[in-house]
């Protein structure tokens, strides 16, 4: 490992904040517009300022709750005793406490972790990982989230995934108001050009945003999770198997979303097509994956 | 003034020295209650799988016998090393009774052999894995006091190597333990 545990976890966190601080930007000048748009003075101001730190204490606080509604994951119970059991394993092997564990009912074979530290984490995997999986792929998976949560990537992700759903949503409503109030009031023209300009301007944004978000995501950061998996569970096999049995799997993620696709340990969209492997890929190759976890020396 | 300042300055560097050394200490203690933890929950466990497995297998007293004695002296262990070798006794004593399980067919479709088999296995991963986080940790607190200028703090303060928890020749490899 050239990078040290704690280099990681310092870099995740000064770029989540760095993402927070980026989006209050964002949102303060829309604040600015509207509330001179409409000469809402000072008290609009202070609504505005008020709006962004409750929204950005709201984003820290729940984004692993959205990301895990959004894919209606819902708690393991007893009866997945051998996924407990596995997960419980995996978090005495890095030296964290014990995740809370989710399933997502979906055939597709696909997992996830969340949650803003390893005291507050969450992995959730689909129900289809557990039907085909055997004891040491699953273990496999799960070090591999394990590794996320431990070096603190699960923060940045979900924080940037919502974030940048977030910006998605904006873009649409600003648009459909704009054209809206374009349409049916000519009286307030100005008002609705100006919502358009911002949609427009966001319809820019956005997409360059889900960019940035995928090169933070950096294919590196996958690798390096396979890797530290590997390490805790001292067996690349495990990984290396559950990742051909994923490869195998044609189907996709039935409540996948760009938002959240970056999180799972495979695209949930299925594996990408040759055309768009290169910069804007959300995940690494699975056979490059597979090729360096059988390279593995531990 | 500028020798206040230099003592300062180095009171201060101790203090945050000291504090490391505490901090890793600390992290050594609390990886071998992790190992403790798991290794109580065990001993738990193999009455129960003794039992059950007697049911099918009356007459495999000597693996019984085994296994029960080497339970008996692990949990006697007072020091790393005794616990180790204790412990990894055990874990070859359990390895026989799941051996002596496999060849009756009626006790593998038993449903709690199956569930105890289930918790064994991952009792023993859980003291593997506990074991293999415990030794990271050692390493590097033992490391940090043997180091210059480290080592003269942990001399002054009393900071003492910590035993490694020694891993058997024949379980070097894949942690995963199969029966």
């Amino acid at each position: 490992m050239s990078k040290s545990l704690y280099d990681l976890i310092d870099e995740n966190k000064k770029k989540t904040y760095l993402f927070i601080f980026g989006f209050t930007v964002i949102l303060a000048v829309l604040g600015y517009v509207v509330v001179n748009l409409f000469h809402w003075g000072i008290p609009g101001y202070a609504l505005f300022a008020a709006i962004i730190v409750i929204y950005n204490l709201a984003v820290y606080y729940n984004s692993d709750k959205i990301a895990l509604a959004s894919v209606m994951a819902r708690p393991a119970g007893p009866e997945e005793g051998m996924l407990h059991n596995v997960v419980e394993e995996m978090a005495i092997a890095a030296g964290i406490p014990k995740p809370e564990v989710y399933v997502i009912d979906d055939p597709s074979p696909n997992a996830f972790a969340t949650g803003r530290n390893p005291s507050h984490s969450k992995i959730a995997v689909t129900r289809g990982l557990l039907e085909i999986m055997n004891r040491d792929e699953l273990q496999g998976v799960v070090a591999h989230e394990i590794s996320h949560i431990r070096g603190y990537d699960i923060l940045l992700m979900t924080v940037v995934g919502i974030l940048g759903g977030l910006i998605i949503l904006l873009r649409d409503v600003l648009l459909r108001w704009g054209i809206f109030f374009g349409g049916g009031r000519r009286r307030r023209d100005s008002g609705a050009g100006v919502l358009v300009l911002v949609g427009i301007v966001l319809a820019i944004v956005a997409p360059l945003l889900v960019f940035l978000i995928r090169a933070a995501m950096s294919r590196e950061r996958e690798y390096r999770a396979d890797a530290d998996g590997a390490y805790l569970t001292r067996y690349p096999e495990g990984l290396a198997g559950a990742l051909e049995k994923i490869k195998m799997y044609t189907g996709k993620l039935r409540r996948g979303s760009e938002a959240t696709a970056h999180l799972f340990i495979a695209n949930p969209f299925g594996q990408d097509r040759r055309d768009v492997r290169g910069l804007f890929a959300s995940h690494p190759p699975l056979e490059e994956r597979i090729t360096r976890l059988r390279s593995l020396s531990l | 003034m500028l020798a206040v300042i230099i003592v300062a300055i180095i009171a201060l560097a101790v203090a945050l020295m000291y504090n490391r050394l505490i901090t890793l200490r600390n992290r050594v203690k609390n990886a071998w209650y992790q190992i403790d933890v798991q290794l109580k929950r065990r001993y738990d466990l193999i009455p129960n799988l003794v039992e059950t497995v007697k049911g099918y297998a009356r007459h495999e007293k000597e693996v019984f016998q085994k296994v029960t004695e080497a339970r008996t002296k692990a949990m006697g262990a007072s020091s790393v090393k005794e616990a180790s070798e204790a412990n990894n006794m055990l874990t070859s004593t359990l390895k026989s009774l799941f051996a002596v399980a496999e060849a009756y067919p009626e006790l593998k479709a038993n449903q709690s052999f199956l569930r105890l088999q289930e918790e064994l296995t991952s009792t023993e991963n859980k003291i593997a894995f506990a074991r293999q986080f415990y030794n990271d940790v050692t390493m590097q607190y033992n490391i940090s006091i043997q180091k210059v200028p480290w080592n003269v703090l942990a001399k002054l303060f009393n900071f003492k190597l910590s035993e490694y928890w020694e891993v058997p020749e024949v379980e070097r490899g894949p942690v995963e333990v199969k029966f």
